[in-house]
């Protein structure tokens, strides 16, 4: 994909296969020594993973749990070698896959930070140069001299991460530990990954917040069993996980709706959602014509029954980025729907729309009262707006600027 | 984006070609990018060292004193036990500084073979989170073993020096040739036996056994004579000393043991330092085996630990 003259990492048709053997003790090899072939579980962790890395780029690697991000960071990071295919790499390394994993809890603060330098590739003058700024990003203070078990384990992520970012790497390799420490701290870190940004340097990230990803990354990389699903677009690698995630939910459900009995199972597609149609206020499609500030929406929902059934219906409004804008269901409204079988349109009406992103997504889906799907249209349609001329955000208002003297009352 | 566009000031540019991180299929890496990566990763061994030395002795009001009372007290039972009850001191001179500059070389040995086993156990958490060469682990285990040596090195001569008689003496150079022995041949095993450890926990334990054992398979507390005379110079005594523990502690005896060198009535083995040269060059080669052992099996200690 977007890959730049000179890449800083390539990935070449990477897999990893993990044997998980049961039998561990010597009793239990020399016992089972014939069969030990059928002891052996083989799991493919990564199957034939290709990508580069350019300079400069950040790039999120995101998939459900047990999907192999982890795994290939640590394979991109050499502490995992790969089964078949080869990583090339270039520059200084950080990895930050688990914060403080060198600390020895006897030792100080101090000497723990010149020994996790010493492991992250710094020598001692390196590390004598940014110990201050290091104990002052931190926020240690004076405990930078106590013995590190002594610590909270937020002062211990803290300083972990702040010996992380001081050892000037060319790669950053973060894997979901941006999410310990305090709003503060995480505001500080955030700070400090972009500012790596400016400074062109690579950060390879690894974490489950769609926000956080959407809000630091210029590309994605989707991961599923093990398989590159998706490389490319921010906005759309996040909507590609959503939806792996909306498949794995329906066939968990299908499968617990299996294991029920028939006459105490809700049945599950007792409501389909057909389609969903986005009009304007005189009732004519929108299509792709950017919606005006102010004008009148109708969304409509068009959905049969198949069985008797209490029923809500609604939909969701969301930026490209899967930040969620606005939510409407029947029951909110105070809508009844008809438990009989048959075709039904539920249509909401938006007055006066003011949405300030340039394009929604519309998504759409029915449950039970008590909230179990019934079905989920995702995405269902998108809205285009027409952009707010001078502000930014959620929502647009009409907006007028003044100035004049300010007088103290 | 293009090849010639100037990235903007402070834009961080990383030259240098792409080099392959890892190894796929199983292959080792060679033994000169593993020196040199070492060697790269100095600074990381000495801290380790010190991380070891200074966190065992730590909140100990005693310190470093503790790794000199275990060997003392060793001394002790040897000297009251054997030479006296069993009554050995009568034909070894000076029996108290036989049996420590025997005891120092043995706990040389030992600790680097004992702690380098479960160096990259106890250092797991490393080995699954960052990327350094391995090696460092059994590595920094045998610089812990050669200070606490050096320790005990400082009180051999002190006694020397107090019994009045300083080993001053040309056989003294067989000192430094016994430390090397026993360092390259203890870091051999520690390197195969830490590696293996990580795969079959019960490494650790049946190596606390063998030493156990092999400490009386080398003339510690009994001198070389006792053997001479059971085996008459047989094969079994050459097999005896084909062990290169064992030619190092008869070096280190040769070397600090003043009143056994000058007492004809030692018995002291024919070409000592040739069979020592010999275990040397034997020793190198079983070190590079254990390194290229060590290579292979790594690659699957992340996932092993």
């Amino acid at each position: 994909m977007s890959s730049s003259p000179e890449p800083l990492v390539v990935v070449r048709g990477v897999s990893k296969r993990f044997t998980m053997h049961r039998d561990k003790s010597v009793k239990d090899r020399i016992l089972y020594f014939r069969s030990r072939k059928q002891s052996r579980d083989d799991f493919w962790a990564l199957t034939d993973v290709s990508f580069e890395v350019g300079l400069g780029e950040t790039v999120g690697l995101i998939g459900h749990n047990g999907s192999g991000k982890s795994t290939l960071l640590k394979v991109i990071g050499g502490i995992v070698d790969p089964t078949t295919g080869s990583i090339l790499r270039r520059g200084r390394v950080a990895a930050l896959l688990e914060l403080g994993a060198g600390f020895h809890p006897d030792l100080s603060g101090r000497d723990n930070v010149y020994l996790n330098a010493a492991i992250l590739g710094m020598s001692s003058d390196q590390t004598d140069a940014v110990f201050d700024d290091i104990v002052e990003f931190s926020g240690i203070g004076e405990f930078i001299d106590s013995q590190v078990k002594f610590y909270s384990s937020g002062m211990y992520v803290r300083l972990a991460f702040a010996v992380a970012v001081h050892s000037d790497p060319d790669l950053l390799l973060v894997d979901e530990v941006l999410a310990v420490g305090d709003e503060p701290f995480q505001q500080k870190c955030m700070a400090k990954i972009r500012q790596f940004q400016r400074e062109g340097r690579t950060i390879v990230l690894v974490s489950h917040s769609a926000e956080q990803v959407a809000d630091v990354c210029s590309r994605t990389i989707v991961l599923d069993g093990g398989r590159v699903v998706h490389d490319g677009g921010v906005g759309e690698g996040i909507r590609v996980l959503r939806e792996g995630y909306e498949r794995d939910r329906i066939q968990a459900q299908e499968a617990a709706a299996a294991k029920l009995r028939p006459d105490e199972a809700v049945s599950l597609d007792a409501v389909r959602i057909l389609d969903v149609t986005v009009a304007g206020a005189d009732d004519r499609p929108v299509g792709s014509v950017p919606v005006e500030r102010g004008s009148d929406l109708a969304i409509t929902i068009h959905a049969e029954v198949r069985s008797p059934i209490d029923w809500i219906v609604g939909f969701t409004l969301e930026s490209i980025t899967g930040h969620m804008v606005y939510r409407l269901n029947s029951e909110g409204l105070g809508l009844d729907l008809p438990r009989a079988p048959g075709t039904y349109s539920v249509r909401f009406d938006l007055r006066d729309t003011n949405f300030g992103r340039d394009r929604l997504i519309v998504s759409a889906g029915a449950t039970t009262l008590d909230g179990t799907t019934l079905d989920l249209l995702n995405p269902a349609a998108t809205i285009d707006f027409r952009e707010d001329p001078s502000g930014a955000g959620f929502m647009q208002f009409d907006t007028v600027g003044t100035v004049a003297p300010f007088a103290a009352p | 984006m293009s090849s010639t566009a100037t990235p903007p000031p402070g834009y961080r540019t990383v030259n240098g070609p792409l080099e392959e991180v890892g190894r796929s299929g199983g292959r080792g890496r060679s033994t000169v990018a593993a020196v040199r990566e070492i060697l790269a990763h100095r600074e990381l061994l000495g801290r380790l060292v010190s991380r070891e030395l200074r966190a065992k002795y730590k909140n100990s009001s005693l310190g470093i004193l503790w790794s000199l009372i275990r060997p003392l007290a060793q001394l002790l039972i040897y000297y009251i036990a054997i030479g006296q009850f069993l009554g050995a001191a009568r034909s070894i001179p000076d029996f108290a500084i036989f049996v420590f500059t025997g005891l120092t070389v043995w706990g040389l040995y030992s600790e680097i073979v004992s702690a380098g086993t479960s160096s990259i156990l106890s250092n797991s958490g490393l080995v699954k989170k960052v990327y350094v060469p391995r090696e460092i682990f059994p590595l920094a285990t045998v610089g812990g073993a050669l200070f606490n040596f050096v320790v005990q090195f400082v009180i051999l001569i002190g006694a020397t020096i107090v019994a009045g008689k300083p080993p001053l003496h040309p056989a003294l150079l067989y000192a430094p040739m016994s430390v090397i022995l026993v360092v390259i041949l203890g870091t051999a095993f520690a390197l195969v036996l830490s590696a293996l450890n990580v795969y079959l926990r019960d490494v650790q334990h049946l190596v606390e056994i063998l030493l156990l054992v092999f400490f009386w398979a080398s003339p510690i507390v009994y001198s070389m004579g006792f053997v001479n005379n059971a085996l008459q110079g047989s094969w079994l005594e050459e097999v005896y000393l084909a062990n290169p523990v064992t030619l190092a502690i008869i070096g280190m005896q040769k070397a600090m043991w003043v009143a056994g060198t000058n007492d004809p009535a030692q018995y002291w083995p024919d070409y000592l330092l040739l069979r020592m040269v010999i275990a040397l060059v034997v020793s190198l080669v079983v070190l590079w085996v254990a390194q290229r052992v060590f290579s292979r099996l790594q690659g699957n200690f992340a996932q092993e630990l």
